[in-house]
């Protein structure tokens, strides 16, 4: 390689290591803030807001902040209960609905596929009126039901699971299982599902996670205290009470992140490639 | 039962009654409901009964003369276009970094996994960080900016529109950049990779692989990209409304959050709210349709076409053979 080559090799590497390192502490700079801000006092905030180490009123901040009606233990049992009921009808259900539209041709196959493409497409928002209306006359306001059941029928994830199924299931597998006298919905719950393992579990972490971050429902619905879910606790934080409380601000937002931290580093590796598969899969 | 009589077909529709029942149930009974609504009367905590009005287009003339609502719309457009623009272009660069086998770049593994963790943590969370970050007159922001020496004195971000305009967008953008780049990474994974090798033997250069290979075959992923993004860009809800709760005087008041406004804080006027999703809905459904229009593969479809006539002859074949 001839030497100006190499030169211009360098530089250019220089200059990605730089931007990518600058965009990594972009990432992390205000998850940084946060942590330190929630060991400090107001005062300390006050005087300079930017700290890299942390300072020793943690349970001082922890003190104020559970003293206003800052409960994270009950949002945080809250926000759990919906996003594994949900998840859990999500992965389940948009597997079978994907497994009939890979393995049986039936005639509304193909229709029924286009129907599902097009509701792709309409964002949930915009019904919302309706959905709480008939929530209400149903009385199921303040009730998890309407955040977990409507889990069932979702179509991404549906087309998802096609796509993978497409790639993954051999019907000679399905076959061999019918002669040897195995019912349609056992070989599905014992053969197929462990075959999609992978597929399962990537879209699990996705609906988990959509699910735990969600706002706009929640706050729609959950009008009891008792109930609410960790975003709506953290949007109460913007509230007045906290207004001069810097440092359990910041703690609150630490103790409602921190439980997604820790499962991210853990799983981090199966999140990015879930989210390539995803990609893959178009 | 007679043996050739199994008909496994009918498993095909037992398998999608629940998605189908949840759907109609959930999904499209409330869209129908929400339309309807769009045409009456109906307003006020806690009623469900309503009647039709006079005019039946009355709340989407009241809603489309809505200066707040017109201030929404525009807002919301200009948002998505300030994140997305940066987004894409950011994305694209990473991807054409990490997926350029002579350059090699260590890390990527760990700069990947940091460049996506913003999208994992709830936007609320995100929303009341960034409040706190863009602190008057002491803040991490201004702190930082002084420190750096780029300003002499404190900048009163929140209380300017473009700036805070400029947060929401840029929000969006930090949250989402490392999610699109995983996905055109993938994208390019996908391509075959003879095309790159034949490219590299006619010696093309790094910039003409890209322009000329790269990004003519990533056209499917980027319309999937464009289309969600425009999506969750009109629905953008909880960052505009817990960063500054629409204001200063509306600069982030994006449609989402006029909505909720009109139907669940105060006044409850659940019929003008609905007139105003069904506005948003036909918004993204003709700027969706737009795209796939301008962006579809149309040999692709010509393909599909072909080969489907290509399976009837051959079927009709079979019969005539059996």
């Amino acid at each position: 390689m001839s030497k100006s080559l190499r030169m211009s090799r360098i530089t250019t590497k220089t200059v990605i290591y730089i931007a990518c390192f600058f965009l990594a502490v972009l990432s992390i700079f205000p998850f940084w803030v946060m942590f330190m801000n929630a060991t400090r006092s107001t005062y300390e905030i006050q005087q300079s807001s930017v700290a890299l180490l942390p300072s020793r009123f943690f349970f001082s901040n922890l003190k104020i902040l559970l003293g206003k009606s800052f409960n994270p233990l009950v949002g945080f049992l809250n926000s759990l209960t919906i996003s594994a009921g949900a998840t859990f009808f999500s992965v389940y259900f948009s597997s079978l609905t994907a497994y009939a539209l890979v393995a049986y041709s039936w005639k509304m196959r193909q229709p029924f596929f286009t129907v599902i493409m097009c509701v792709l497409m309409i964002p949930a928002q915009v019904s919302s009126i309706g959905f709480y209306q008939f929530m209400y006359s149903l009385r199921l306001t303040n009730n998890f039901l309407p955040l977990i059941l409507p889990a069932i029928a979702s179509p991404a994830m549906v087309f998802f699971m096609r796509q993978y199924l497409m790639g993954a299931l051999s019907l000679d597998i399905v076959s061999s299982a019918r002669i040897d006298g195995a019912g349609e919905f056992y070989i599905f719950n014992r053969i197929v599902l462990p075959i999609m393992i992978p597929a399962l579990a990537t879209q699990a972490i996705f609906s988990f996670v959509a699910s735990w971050n969600n706002l706009f429902l929640p706050l729609i619905l959950l009008t009891d205290k008792t109930k609410y879910t960790m975003p709506i606790m953290v949007s109460l934080l913007r509230g007045d009470i906290y207004k001069t409380e810097f440092g359990s601000v910041y703690l609150g937002l630490s103790l409602t992140v921190l439980p997604l931290f820790i499962i991210y580093f853990l799983l981090s590796k199966y999140i990015i490639s879930g989210v390539a598969l995803g990609a893959l899969k178009e | 039962m007679r043996q050739k009589g199994i008909n496994y077909a009918k498993y095909g529709y037992y398998f999608s009654i629940p998605f189908v029942l949840i759907f109609l149930l959930f999904s499209l009974y409330p869209l129908i409901y929400t339309i309807i609504i769009g045409f009456t009367d109906l307003r006020g905590i806690g009623r469900t009964a309503f009647s039709f009005l006079e005019d039946p287009f009355q709340n989407f003339k009241l809603i489309l003369a809505n200066p707040s609502f017109r201030k929404s719309l525009s807002n919301t457009f200009l948002i998505w276009i300030m994140n997305f623009i940066p987004q894409i272009l950011l994305a694209l660069l990473l991807t054409a970094w990490f997926t350029n086998n002579s350059l090699k770049v260590r890390g990527q593994g760990a700069f990947k996994v940091l460049f996506y963790m913003p999208n994992i943590i709830t936007a609320a969370t995100i929303a009341i960080l960034f409040n706190s970050l863009f602190g008057y007159p002491k803040g991490p922001v201004n702190d930082l900016l002084m420190m750096l020496g780029l300003s002499d004195s404190p900048i009163y971000f929140l209380v300017q529109k473009w700036t805070a305009r400029g947060i929401v967008g840029f929000i969006q953008f930090w949250m989402w950049y490392g999610n699109t780049m995983i996905i055109l990474i993938a994208g390019v994974l996908g391509i075959n990779p003879t095309l790159f090798e034949a490219a590299e033997i006619d010696g093309a250069s790094a910039p003409q692989i890209f322009f000329r290979i790269t990004l003519p075959n990533l056209r499917t992923i980027l319309l999937y990209t464009l289309v969600t993004s425009l999506i969750g860009g009109m629905q953008m809800f909880d960052i505009p409304r817990l960063f500054l709760l629409g204001g200063p005087d509306n600069a982030t008041l994006t449609t989402s959050v006029f909505i909720y406004n009109q139907a669940f804080s105060g006044s409850y006027l659940y019929n003008r709210a609905s007139a105003a999703s069904m506005i948003m809905f036909i918004l993204i459904m003709i700027l969706s349709g737009i795209l796939f229009l301008i962006m579809r593969d149309k040999d692709a479809a010509r393909r599909r076409k072909e080969k489907k006539a290509m399976m009837r002859s051959m079927k009709t074949i079979r019969e005539v053979e059996v």
